[in-house]
């Protein structure tokens, strides 16, 4: 597990850019540890962090780095839900984000002659992006809703995709597709709750490993506020410490 | 140095109970956390006698200038506390205050029984903002309440016991002197305002799964100046200030209006490190104004005019 220095920091906004639905930023971390596939860090803009719906937001938010390029550049996906999401995606390159991470548990390898499968759903692609490029690709399954959000499969080598109203690919769920791929593998899977919940019950039903990266609200990503709890097999655990990444044998369903 | 009811601190902001997980910290940072630890002092998340696992999710709620939680004191219990999370704690460089709940004078007192035992243990923090199962009334919130309760704590330990006040009452000065007539060394002060947040899919339904929370951050920072003021101006014993402290500036303030020590809480949320820098920031003003780093606005011979 890559370790975050300690404190957030002041860095620089490289590029925005628009795939479809989404808005992949560019931040600039040349001196920052790399991330491990499924981690996170908590962003928040450098100014102008306030004052948008309900005068929010206050807080930072929690992204899964989506990409680490070799001079350091972190990339992350973000699509414009609420007001935290809506500043982010207004920024330009020149400006700062604060940052704190990386942090949290991520993927681990898959077992012993397992073949990984990955499985995204809609922004839920992010940390399947870093998983495929340090895996050096892999089977690569991503639903979404309709054709605009479709394109961000661009962002994965040779992703197969279904779309919830067909406009592109497959129509039907992502977890349609999964069926057919379950032998000898070892599922990563991050997206909306029905659609883990539905990987979760299905490898649960055919013996196939799944590793789950949830989302969940938090307030400071580094195990301070006990706000990010999911209920688990062992009670509450917290996300941003013990996961985002947890074992889908460790939980009763994804509620 | 400053004293503390005797403890020595090296500056003035400690952290506020249930806001900063050290173990927790060490994990996500690694022994850098050590190596510059935000806090002159760390105080513990809320520990009772039996464990609790908290509210149900969602328990947390943005504003536009703070946040509501509803946590629900999630901790190891007693037992749990001592095995596990007391040795990790010892290892930290600054002295340890240990926040303790009970729903009866009797469970605080094993509490503080048990942790005043403890050479970890520097000091113990009272939350009162719990109902005594017996009275129905909560413990801070009402000043014979508070008296009865240090009246039942006061003889299970000599170490300093601070009470951390409740806003969500009457007139927390008056719970104060009665804290501060029963025994208590310190207090401290503002705990979260209760506050609440509709569900905003399903009408009438509260957002939060405990019901109601606690509000914090810079929306209660005015609210913590005029009650520490009053509170100052009741007790002799030290006061520590919180509430929405973001910066130097807003220490200094809290230490103007006659607190002793500083708590950060929801600002460590923000900026992991926000303890050390403000009190960095705190020692940039003091140095240009002219001040010792930290030193209280009054001096002892107004304190002495008080109450």
């Amino acid at each position: 597990m890559s370790l975050a220095p300690f404190g957030r920091r002041r860095l620089r906004v490289t590029g925005r850019r628009a795939i479809g639905a989404y808005d992949v930023l560019s931040v600039a971390d040349p001196d920052g540890p790399a991330p491990d596939a499924g981690q996170f860090a908590m962003l928040a803009a450098a100014d102008g962090w306030g004052g948008l719906e309900d005068e929010r937001p206050f807080l930072p938010r929690a992204f899964s780095v989506a990409r680490r390029h070799p001079d350091g550049t972190l990339d992350f996906v973000l699509e414009d839900v609420g007001p935290g999401t809506e500043r982010l995606c207004a920024l330009a390159p020149g400006e700062d984000v604060w940052l704190v991470g990386p942090l949290g548990r991520g993927f681990a390898p898959p077992g012993e002659g397992r073949r990984p499968v990955l499985v995204g759903g809609g922004v839920g692609i992010a940390p399947l992006m870093i998983w495929s490029d340090l895996l050096g690709g892999a089977t690569t399954l991503l639903g979404f809703r309709d054709a605009a959000h479709a394109e961000g499969a661009a962002l994965l080598p040779a992703a197969r995709v279904a779309t919830d109203d067909g406009s592109a690919g497959h129509h039907g769920l992502v977890t349609e597709l999964l069926g057919a791929e379950l032998a000898g593998a070892e599922v990563y899977a991050c997206g909306p709750p029905p659609m883990l919940e539905a990987v979760r019950a299905l490898c649960a039903e055919h013996d196939v490993p799944a590793q789950l990266a949830l989302e969940s609200g938090m307030a400071c990503g580094f195990g301070a506020c006990f706000g990010c709890v999911v209920p688990t097999r062992e009670g509450y655990v917290r996300l941003c410490v013990d996961g985002p990444v947890l074992d889908a044998a460790a939980l009763e369903e994804v509620a | 140095m400053i004293s503390f009811c005797g403890i020595e601190l090296t500056h003035p902001i400690v952290n506020a109970s249930g806001t900063f997980d050290a173990i927790a910290a060490r994990r996500a940072f690694g022994d850098a956390l050590l190596a510059d630890f935000p806090f002159a002092a760390f105080v513990s998340k809320t520990v009772t006698l039996a464990p609790r696992e908290g509210n149900p999710p969602p328990r947390l709620w943005e504003l536009g200038a703070g946040m509501i939680n509803s946590i629900g004191l999630p901790n190891k219990g007693l037992a749990g506390y001592l095995e596990h999370d007391l040795p990790q704690l010892a290892a930290l460089p600054v002295p340890l205050i240990v926040n303790v709940m009970g729903s009866s004078a009797e469970d605080v007192a094993t509490l503080v029984e048990a942790f005043g035992a403890r050479d970890e243990v520097a000091a113990l923090e009272l939350n009162v903002s719990c109902p005594n199962v017996k009275t129905g009334l909560m413990m801070g919130a009402v000043p014979a309440e508070t008296a009865a309760l240090l009246d039942a704590v006061r003889p299970h330990t000599a170490k300093p016991i601070v009470v951390k006040l409740t806003p969500n009452c009457t007139s927390p000065a008056d719970v104060a002197a009665a804290a501060e007539g029963h025994g208590a060394d310190a207090v401290s002060l503002i705990n979260t305002l209760r506050g609440m947040a509709m569900h905003p899919r399903r009408p009438g339904e509260p957002w939060l799964g405990g019901g109601t929370g606690g509000v914090s951050g810079p929306a209660v920072r005015a609210v913590a100046l005029a009650q520490v003021r009053e509170v100052r101006a009741r007790v002799r014993v030290p006061v520590v200030g919180m509430g929405g402290v973001q910066s130097g500036r807003h220490a200094r303030d809290l230490l103007d209006a006659g607190a002793d020590l500083v708590a950060v809480g929801t600002e460590s949320f923000r900026d992991p490190r926000a303890g050390a820098r403000i009190a960095a920031e705190l020692q940039e003003i003091d140095g240009k104004s002219g001040m010792i780093a930290g030193a209280p606005a009054r001096d002892a011979s107004r304190v002495r005019t008080r109450g």
